[in-house]
């Protein structure tokens, strides 16, 4: 299992997610991403793409400006 | 035991693709969703730029949609190849910087790619015939299906039963007596198929989902292409900027953005290091940037301004710094604006 970290920061909707995506489909199951973005967007977008998709979200929280999500990549 | 049939369904966050796919699903049809990001798709990227839209849910629709849907969704950035569309559309434009035909085409064609990338058998969009006035209509059905390269195997569910029978309803993938007979402008139909579907929330943007059908922005787009003596190449910030503030160009050389609330300011102090910046220093005040080549009595103008747009707009001085890309920072004393002193042709 490897933890892996996404700088999405001054990325608005829909980038941070396609970004999102994109770093996934290079990860294994199991695996986690740490995205960090600025677009509050993301708090809802990224679970909402990780529900539809079977990824698990393990974490969100924000930070000053920075939104982080922690995601566990699905099977 | 038959093959599961598999569609990729066109989802723009609207009604229409949203009961196209779910319709196609009645079927036992596989439904996966594509999305393409343009960089001009009105989504989350003002919401979540303006403090003003807080109330307004800051989601992606396309997303959300293929949730209500039980469906994934591929979302695809094509901003760097949507620019030949959007600069040289072979069918040209709508009311206003709107490629509406060929980005259709445009996007069939990349679906049609990804079907066949995916192992997929057929694209459904949200079509109707008669529903916009430049790429849904009768005639350019069929113009949309061979340009694109799906031919026969584009199916739209919502207009179906108006045009001639695709590969899925020929090979009895999808029953067509089941597909729909929608025509024109009239949104009754869909909503009542929403309801039947219970669907009782969903996204009906006025102006569809798209930067390029709105007059004002078509405007600064125009005028930023014109201010670069015609060259109508762009990249994403360009075109994230005409979508916020006040846009005045008082001569070809400068343009200046205003910041209209607090929202914008904090976006657009991202951009510090790739614009002259602009604040008022006593007051509380709009963030502006300074685009182009000013020279040192545009810079002043310009000051003169942001002045207006503080809140000491009616002061007889007021300091404005003027920050540069490289972080150095000069203030200088100007009078304010009044409002009609600002010509209304500098205003894009």
């Amino acid at each position: 299992m490897s933890r892996e970290v996404l700088n999405a920061r001054r990325l608005l909707c829909p980038l941070p997610v396609i970004r999102t995506q994109d770093k996934v489909k290079q990860l294994k199951a199991g695996d986690q991403l740490e995205v960090i973005c600025t677009d509050p967007g993301v708090m809802q977008d990224i679970p909402t793409w990780c529900r539809i998709n079977g990824h698990k979200v393990l974490e969100t929280r924000s930070d000053d400006y920075e939104y982080i999500i922690i995601l566990e990549v699905g099977g | 035991m038959s093959k599961q049939r598999k569609a990729v369904a066109l989802i723009s966050g609207g009604l229409d693709s949203m009961l196209a796919a779910r319709t196609i699903m009645e079927q036992g049809i596989h439904v996966e969703g594509i999305n393409f990001f343009t960089g001009f798709c009105v989504e989350g990227h003002t919401h979540a730029i303006r403090a003003n839209d807080k109330a307004k849910p800051k989601r992606n629709n396309s997303l959300w949609v293929a949730e209500q849907l039980g469906i994934k969704l591929h979302i695809v950035d094509v901003i760097e190849e949507y620019k030949d569309v959007l600069i040289n559309p072979k069918h040209g434009y709508g009311a206003h910087m709107n490629p509406c035909l060929d980005c259709k085409i445009f996007m069939v064609n990349k679906a049609k790619k990804w079907m066949l990338e995916n192992d997929f058998d057929f694209i459904i969009t949200g079509e109707v015939i008669g529903q916009r006035p430049m790429s849904q209509r009768k005639a350019t059905m069929p113009i949309i299906s061979a340009q694109s390269g799906a031919d026969d195997l584009l199916l739209r569910p919502l207009c179906a039963q108006n045009l001639p029978a695709t590969l899925p309803e020929r090979e009895g993938w999808v029953d067509r007596e089941k597909l729909h007979d929608i025509t024109g402008r009239s949104r009754k139909p869909q909503i009542a198929m929403a309801e039947q579907f219970g669907f009782d929330e969903y996204s009906q943007p006025a102006g569809g989902c798209c930067f390029l059908t709105d007059a004002s922005y078509s405007a600064k787009l125009v005028d930023l292409w014109k201010a670069r003596d015609g060259d109508k190449q762009y990249d994403l910030d360009d075109v994230m900027l005409l979508k916020v503030g006040r846009h005045i160009r008082p001569e070809r050389n400068f343009k200046v953005i205003v910041a209209r609330e607090e929202g914008e300011g904090r976006f657009m102090q991202g951009y510090k290091k790739d614009f002259i910046t602009l604040k008022c220093v006593d007051y509380p005040g709009a963030l502006a940037l300074v685009d182009g080549s000013p020279s040192a009595e545009d810079l002043f103008l310009s000051a003169r301004i942001t002045a207006r747009y503080g809140q000491g707009r009616d002061a007889e001085q007021v300091d404005v710094s003027i920050t540069d890309k490289d972080g150095s920072e000069r203030i200088i004393q100007v009078k304010p604006f009044a409002a009609e002193e600002i010509p209304q042709e500098w205003f894009i």
